[in-house]
């Protein structure tokens, strides 16, 4: 049942906890003195800030790069819902250190919580102190809208309701839940209005769990109570598969979208219709970038998300300060890991092209996202992007959805993690 | 001299009119860093399912792109990318990986396997298959310190008929048992 791990990441020992024993925090934090001319500071070490750090290197030896980080480790999003399914065992192959990466390119890796971003004066305030950039890159992702949901608390609901929506011990709590569950439980998964982390990530997750509950808890079933009026994304491929695997036991409910929780009774409540009771409930909030995003004002007009330039990722709110990932409004492009890796590396040939006084490149970018629908078969989307009128827009008559489930894209679903991990990671 | 010097002017004030929004097109980088994702750092994968494409050819690469494109070559994604770009995009992709390094690869071969593949090598493929695999003639990809597990996916595409073997390498490839075949896979996996 557990995937072959040896196809991972072991053998290049990436994905090791152990390698973390050499720490790349420079001694005094934040408050350190220019090394040389030119400084790049990234705020966020995930799918896109580590690629922007390490291309700004790669393109410009002569400019100094500091990446801040608030975890030690990272935990991939992407194939955490095979450890909620039971398909990996835990979260040692998506967990991930900074100190190859740091060595490998002479990254400066500190590792803070940045508490505000003065985009006036150029700098970046952490707990160990401020440091000044000519030109900051910020990779937040996302974090949650709780307040939309009447009866979340955001300290104490995530324990009884887990979004699982970052992975690290809210997975590992969502598959506590399901293996504790009784035969014959509702398990319900609770999906926001888009755009959201991960497209097709809520309808992986439903398959994933109901793959389990078939195998080990007969009887019971997943509700997917989706905000949107249909499956967000590869919806005839989700469809295909639980009609072909999970008929019975997910039960989809388009545009009913969850207004409040209450963990006590254990029940979500939906707009104009009664409550709806589980045993496990995962509930999925409603997303915008980044809190240090929206701290720094670098989101638009919606409060939600950060407008940025097409070619360059620059803000349009604040000069000299790029937005990438999930963070950012991408035009065409999802928030996806492939995509932020993709942005990162338009945004850092763009910052080393103006740090240089160089003319701008046009970006183009891919991505590529697989699900998990079963524990042989896969799906895909892939896309190719470009610029046009100043949006990013989806190449005419690119990309596109899997024809049929796959087991040669679980293959190469394997295949896509472990090297995008490395990617991120040497 | 006086129309020069106005054609001049005239080329400043578009530029400062366009101000930042003129942007170069995407460089040969711009394009091929967006593979690397899959396709590793500088096309060095991390395998084991996704070929490496540094150090692969020009016309190798360009060749595939289009099969890719057409639909000759089956696919799962790569058809789907591929329509993204323009021929001259193959071209311009495929000249910057054949330029980047060879990524050698470390990975659990069997070395009788591989000797054996040498001596196969040397007396069935080495016309096209140049340089131990490290090179190939015109549009044959190369071979060396690719991963495994991507070759043996490739070889059994190609003995199903899924992918279409160049006729000088069926001539090859038929009198040659399952065995020889692995046993040539593993010498080129470990070619580095």
């Amino acid at each position: 049942m557990t995937l072959d791990r040896r196809s991972f990441l072991k053998a290049l020992g990436v994905g090791s906890a152990a390698s973390l024993a050499a720490c790349a925090t420079p001694g005094g934090g934040l408050s350190m003195a220019k090394s040389g001319g030119r400084r790049v500071v990234v705020v966020g070490g995930g799918y896109g800030g580590t690629i922007a750090a390490k291309y700004v290197r790669m393109l410009d030896a002569s400019i100094e790069v500091v990446l801040i980080e608030r975890n030690r480790q990272f935990v991939s999003c992407p194939f955490s819902n095979l450890v909620v399914g039971g398909m990996l065992n835990d979260l040692s192959t998506l967990t991930v250190g900074y100190d190859k990466l740091a060595a490998n390119h002479a990254i400066k890796v500190v590792y803070d919580t940045v508490t505000g971003i003065d985009t006036a004066a150029k700098t970046v305030t952490g707990s160990t102190g401020t440091i000044d950039y000519d030109r900051l890159i910020v990779a937040p992702g996302v974090d949650f809208r709780f307040e939309e949901l009447e009866g979340y608390d955001p300290a104490t609901t995530p324990e009884i309701m887990p979004h699982a929506w970052k992975a690290g011990p809210q997975t590992l709590l969502l598959r506590r839940q399901l293996e504790a569950m009784r035969p014959g439980g509702t398990v319900i998964i609770s999906v926001p209005a888009t755009p959201f982390r991960c497209p097709p990530g809520p309808y992986e997750r439903a398959s994933m769990i109901a793959m389990y509950l078939k195998r080990s808890k007969p009887g019971s079933k997943v509700v997917v109570l989706d905000a949107n009026p249909d499956i967000v994304s590869k919806a005839g491929l989700f469809r295909k598969a639980w009609a072909k695997h999970y008929q019975g036991i997910i039960d989809y409910r388009g545009a009913k979208r969850v207004t409040g929780v209450n963990p006590r009774n254990m029940t979500v409540s939906i707009e104009g219709l009664e409550d709806v009771k589980g045993d496990v409930i995962n509930v999925i909030p409603p997303q915008r970038a980044g809190d240090i995003a929206r701290a720094a004002k670098l989101t638009g007009p919606d409060n939600r998300w950060c407008p940025v330039n097409a070619t360059t990722f620059e803000s349009t709110v604040a000069k000299n300060v790029h937005v990438i990932g999930d963070a950012c409004i991408a035009g065409a492009m999802p928030k996806s890991g492939y995509s932020a890796n993709s942005e990162a590396k338009v945004c850092a040939a763009n910052v080393v092209a103006l740090m240089n006084g160089r003319e701008t490149i046009e970006m183009s970018g891919i991505n590529t996202c697989y699900s998990f629908v079963s524990e042989k078969e896969a799906v895909s989307v892939a896309g190719v992007y470009a610029v046009k009128g100043g949006a990013i827009i989806s190449v005419p008559n690119s990309g596109g959805v899997s024809p049929d489930l796959s087991e040669t894209e679980a293959i190469y679903a394997k295949s896509w993690i472990n090297n995008i991990l490395v990617e991120m990671t040497t | 001299m006086i129309q020069r010097s106005a054609t001049w002017a005239l080329a400043a004030l578009v530029s400062l009119c366009a101000g930042a929004a003129v942007a170069a097109p995407p460089s040969a980088a711009m394009l091929s860093n967006a593979c690397a994702g899959c396709h590793g750092t500088n096309g060095g994968s991390a395998g084991p399912s996704m070929p490496s494409l540094a150090g692969q050819s020009k016309e190798a690469i360009v060749d595939a792109m289009k099969k890719f494109k057409s639909g000759e070559r089956p696919s799962t994604i790569m058809g789907r990318l591929a329509k993204g770009y323009t021929d001259a995009d193959f071209a311009t992709m495929g000249d910057y990986f054949s330029r980047q390094k060879l990524h050698p690869t470390r990975q659990a071969l069997d070395p009788a396997l591989v000797a054996r593949g040498a001596a196969l090598q040397e007396a069935n493929c080495s016309r096209c298959h140049l340089e131990d695999g490290k090179e190939g003639k015109d549009d044959t990809p190369a071979m060396a310190s690719q991963w495994l597990p991507y070759l043996q996916m490739q070889m059994s595409m190609y003995l199903s008929g899924q992918r279409k073997m160049p006729e000088k390498m069926e001539e090859k490839v038929k009198p040659l048992s399952r065995a020889d075949l692995e046993a040539l896979l593993h010498f080129y996996a470990s070619v580095k």
